[in-house]
């Protein structure tokens, strides 16, 4: 057991190490005053300026921030229902293909939702007229459409291990089943609905492939801007961007972690009280 | 179990429709109109194919063009493409279940606090940018790269080794960016696996690589399938990988049909790369879908 | 006190249990339920009287909780209906009816604390801001939680979330309150206690209460009538002490308590007794009531443990004994069960209170004798 352990110990130290060593090494030389990225010419904050004078990055960002809002909302809402259907609903007419169109998002090869979904862009709008041009229009439709399959799994895994009684007893006491919905799912499911936004906002800011397709002239995102750069070559100025992802990510997984772990110790110290009853209202 | 939106008819439709139909318009839609346009053929147009239905003559007649499938079937590049993603995501698939395996093996067994910082160290990267972590492999990479920089700097060889540009390159980078993919349904796998099964195990003498190989390989089954095909699916179509690491001469289908989309503007030939591809994948997102539904459906 | 007086104080409780029980308020008359080809409830009929605890007591499977979850409207009855004072309540949707429940889980809304928790049925009926805060302070008395109101439910013990549901489910006073399995997340030395406490508070409110339990000893505890289910179906209703002594089958004489069952034949049959023969015992038993049906006939007799009585000299009597060894003792503290090995093969139960407590009179393998009173046994078909 503990020569396995060890082993399997080793592994993992090795793989992190792995996962996070060229990170670091692209924060490190973001920092470099050289523009050759592999020789290290002394510490420099140059790089970060010139991103910031960098108009077309910076509305190629901002574009694709206003993108993942828009999608990682919209999905959230199809995601929740569609997590419910499937945890509530039991078996109806469709439900296999239903749970298929769920599922298969998850793993399907981007250049082909990317095709597709531009393929019935331009069939769409010679039928119909809609959608005119694609741009962000048809970036959100594409996120949403592959975003909301991870919401779902997301909620529901909450939603599975929510005791169904509390629902009863809402109902139970009075409640119609649209208010048990928003009184008293909806607040129990807040936390997974906040993952499963957050996951579909960097999903959608992470996006190359699908947008390349479904995207007009007016829409670049971010991944695009920095994929035509990076396909010239090394560039300080990514490893300058690529730090402050790495940053940000950071930070809101820091915030996210350090919360949760408060709330959960204030629960712990308040989970065993002193047993009298009368006493100082607690 | 009768659950509230069970008793009303009407909201549990409707419930139903809002997600069912959008998933069909923009997800399944789409594959029927792939399949109808790869029996086009391509014209100087905008859109850059022509229409498989016309009226001459007052007679409705399709006009099914094989061509492009022939053209496949012809070509040599189409075929090598198609083995050689199958072969490269066979292989990084199975480079991460080996070292995915006990990485999620040794965090489902740390204590909890440590386990959860432990997870949380695996997701963190695939939160950041998809996109820089593979960029990251370049400067690594290359032939005056750091790698090379260490190598000639410990003496190991004089002569840079060519690296980038390489199938070599395209392994790694596989590896690193779907690695935390296969660490996540095993780990969710191995942390349901009942620990008096491994000590019932040990009290009855198997020794630490039997009970390994007899009671926990067999029980995380579908952990395995799960990451398994979480990595090999979407390797198979990969790209941004082979585009940026690979050489000009590793043929991914994923790459080809960007090519064949983006610098020939064949619309056609691109759709019907994507349904051999999508026919070649059936299989594997049957077996995945099946397990994931499963997983989602246990009650 | 005299004599005279005491008859009369009896007579004046069994007039009043009378008045306020005789009134039936819940009626369930035929009522089947199937889910599929599974039949959860078959045929079922009994009529709950008002201000009664009554308890369904069964095993798991046998039909009482979809039966709970029938009168809670979350099922609907397949066939029969449910009739509350005389008005059929079947179609009423669970938050329209006048019945609340009270969850195994307690379901208490993980994000509301105990007042809220409290208010919520209150609520959703739009009483005034005033009268719904009166009410759960009445409530939070009734249940002595006054001090744990602005509680989370993860911050409250298992006994103590016990009190809140249990005030939730009293606070929209309902005609009927539904418990399901009401002790069953407690552990067991908490399970007596609130057993107790649970039975005062619904007796001080006067609601009247179906509950729900696969415990003999909750069951016993705590209603006025039990009702015994079996695969679906009603075995036999009664007080404890009805059900307890004088069972009316065999699946209920074995499921409620132990018993010692003697297959056997009436040998001869007068007005009020029968007697016996098994081929278990060499002696004969007595039974001192009478039995209908056809004579010869194969039944049983129940005798429960602590009416079986030890002795090491053997009985001067012609009927209800029989000699055997100890094989078996186990002690209680309380009180011992000894299990005695028969002549014929049979092991008999029998339960001695430990009154002493130095002395141990029977001992591994002793030779003794038992035997039992003419009224104890029950006999069965």
């Amino acid at each position: 057991m503990a020569k396995r352990f060890s082993f399997s110990t080793a592994v993992m130290v090795l793989g992190l190490v792995f996962l996070y060593l060229p990170m670091l090494i692209m924060v490190i030389y973001s920092f470099n005053e050289s523009r050759l990225v592999t020789v290290w010419g002394g510490f420099s904050t140059k790089w970060y300026l010139e991103l910031l004078r960098d108009e077309q990055l910076l509305a190629a960002i901002w574009m694709s921030l206003r993108i993942a809002f828009m999608s990682a909302t919209m999905a959230v809402v199809l995601g929740t229902l569609a997590a419910f259907v499937m945890v509530r609903f039991g078996r109806f007419r469709g439900h296999t293909l239903f749970g298929g169109m769920i599922t298969a998002p998850l793993v399907m090869p981007e250049v082909i939702t990317g095709l597709s979904l531009l393929l019935l862009f331009v069939s769409m709008g010679q039928m119909i007229g809609f959608p005119t041009d694609r741009g962000m229009t048809t970036v959100w439709i594409a996120h949403t459409t592959f975003c909301t399959a991870y919401v779902a799994v997301v909620v529901n895994a909450r939603l599975r291990e929510m005791d169904i009684s509390i629902e009863e007893a809402a109902m139970d006491l009075g409640a119609p089943p649209v208010k048990v919905f928003f009184v008293i799912i909806l607040p129990i499911i807040l936390p997974a609905l906040l993952s499963g936004w957050l996951l579909a906002f960097t999903l959608s800011l992470d996006d190359l492939v699908i947008a390349s397709f479904v995207s007009g002239p007016g829409s670049t995102t971010l991944p695009m801007v920095v994929f035509s750069s990076v396909r010239l070559g090394v560039s300080p100025k990514i490893n300058a961007l690529a730090t402050l992802i790495i940053l940000t990510v950071s930070l809101f997984v820091f915030i996210a972690w350090w919360f949760a772990r408060r709330v959960e110790q204030r629960a712990q110290q308040q989970l065993d009280p002193p047993e009298q009853p009368a006493g100082a209202s607690g | 179990m009768l659950a509230i939106t069970q008793r009303l008819p009407q909201p549990r439709n409707w419930v139903t429709a809002i997600p069912f139909f959008w998933l069909l318009l923009f997800f399944m839609v789409p594959f029927a109109i792939v399949l109808q346009i790869s029996f086009a053929e391509s014209e100087i147009a905008i859109p850059p194919y022509s229409s498989i239905v016309s009226i001459e003559d007052e007679m409705l007649s399709f006009n099914l063009n094989l061509g492009n499938f022939l053209m496949l079937l012809e070509d040599d590049l189409y075929l090598v493409a198609y083995l050689s993603s199958l072969k490269i995501a066979l292989v990084s698939t199975l480079i991460c279940l080996l070292i995915g395996y006990p990485m999620a093996y040794a965090i489902a067994r740390a204590e909890p606090r440590v386990r959860n910082v432990l997870l949380m160290l695996v997701v963190l990267p695939s939160w950041t940018s998809f996109l820089i972590r593979v960029y990251a492999w370049i400067g690594i990479l290359k032939n005056n790269g750091l790698l090379n920089n260490l190598l000639i700097w410990l003496g190991v060889t004089d002569e840079p080794i060519h690296m980038l540009h390489s199938d070599i390159a395209v392994y790694v980078g596989i590896v690193y960016a779907y690695l935390p993919f296969m660490i996540l349904p095993l780990y969710a796998n191995l942390l349901k696996l009942d620990n008096s099964l491994l000590e019932a195990a040990a009290d009855l003498g198997a020794g630490s690589l039997r009970t390994f190989f007899s009671v926990t390989l067999p029980q995380t089954k579908a952990g395995i399938i799960a990451g398994a095909m979480l990595v090999f699916i979407p390797v198979v179509g990969e790209f941004v990988i082979p585009e940026l690491l690979g050489s000009p001469s590793t043929l991914m289908i994923g790459k080809v049909l960007w090519q064949e989309f983006f610098n020939n503007r064949d619309w056609p030939v691109a759709a019907a790369v994507a349904i051999v591809m999508l026919s070649l994948l059936l299989i594997p997102i049957t077996l995945f879908n099946r397990y994931q539904l499963k997983e989602m459906e246990a009650r | 006190m005299g004599v005279h007086g005491v008859t009369t104080a009896v007579l004046d409780f069994e007039a009043e249990l009378k008045a306020a029980a005789g009134k039936t308020l819940i009626s369930i008359q035929n009522v089947s339920k199937a889910f599929g080809e599974a039949v959860a409830v078959r045929d079922f009929c009994l009529n709950i009287e008002k201000g009664e605890i009554f308890a369904l007591l069964g095993g798991s499977g046998c039909g009482k909780s979809t039966l709970l979850r029938m009168l809670a409207g979350f099922e609907e009855p397949t066939s029969g209906a449910i009739l509350l004072e005389g008005e059929d309540v079947s179609g009423i949707t669970p938050h329209r009816r006048p019945f609340n429940m009270m969850f195994q889980s307690y379901a208490l809304f993980p994000h509301m604390t105990v007042a809220g928790n409290i208010a919520f049925g209150l609520k959703q009926e739009s009483l005034p801001k005033r009268e719904i805060e009166q009410r759960v302070d009445e409530l939070l008395a009734l249940v002595h939680m006054e001090p744990y109101r602005n509680r989370k439910p993860h911050q409250l013990s298992g006994g103590q979330r016990q009190r809140v549901a249990l005030a939730r489910s009293l606070a929209k006073r309902p005609q009927l309150l539904l418990l399901d399995e009401p002790m069953g997340a407690l552990d067991k030395k908490l399970r007596s206690q609130m057993q107790l406490e649970v039975v005062d508070i619904l007796k001080q409110v006067g609601v009247t209460c179906v509950m729900v339990t696969h415990d003999q000893e909750e069951a016993m505890t705590m209603a006025d009538r039990i009702g015994i289910m079996n695969q679906g179906e009603l075995v036999q209703v009664g007080t404890p002490h009805d059900i307890y002594e004088y069972p009316n089958s065999r699946y209920t004489a074995e499921f409620v308590g132990s018993v010692n069952l003697f297959e056997g034949r009436v040998e001869q049959e007068e007005p009020d007794a029968v007697l016996i023969r098994s081929p278990q015992l060499q002696q004969l038993i007595h039974v001192d009531h009478g039995i209908t049906g056809p004579g010869h006939q194969q039944v049983a007799v129940a005798l429960r443990p602590e009416k079986v009585l030890l002795s090491k000299v053997r009985p001067e009597k012609a009927y209800n004994w029989a000699a055997g060894t100890i094989a078996d003792i186990a002690y209680m503290g309380g009180h011992s069960v000894y299990h005695v090995q028969l002549d014929s093969g049979m092991r008999v139960l029998a339960v001695r209170s430990n009154i002493e407590r130095r002395e141990v009179r029977y001992r591994l393998h002793d030779p003794v004798f038992i035997q039992w009173n003419a009224d104890s046994g029950v006999v069965l078909e």
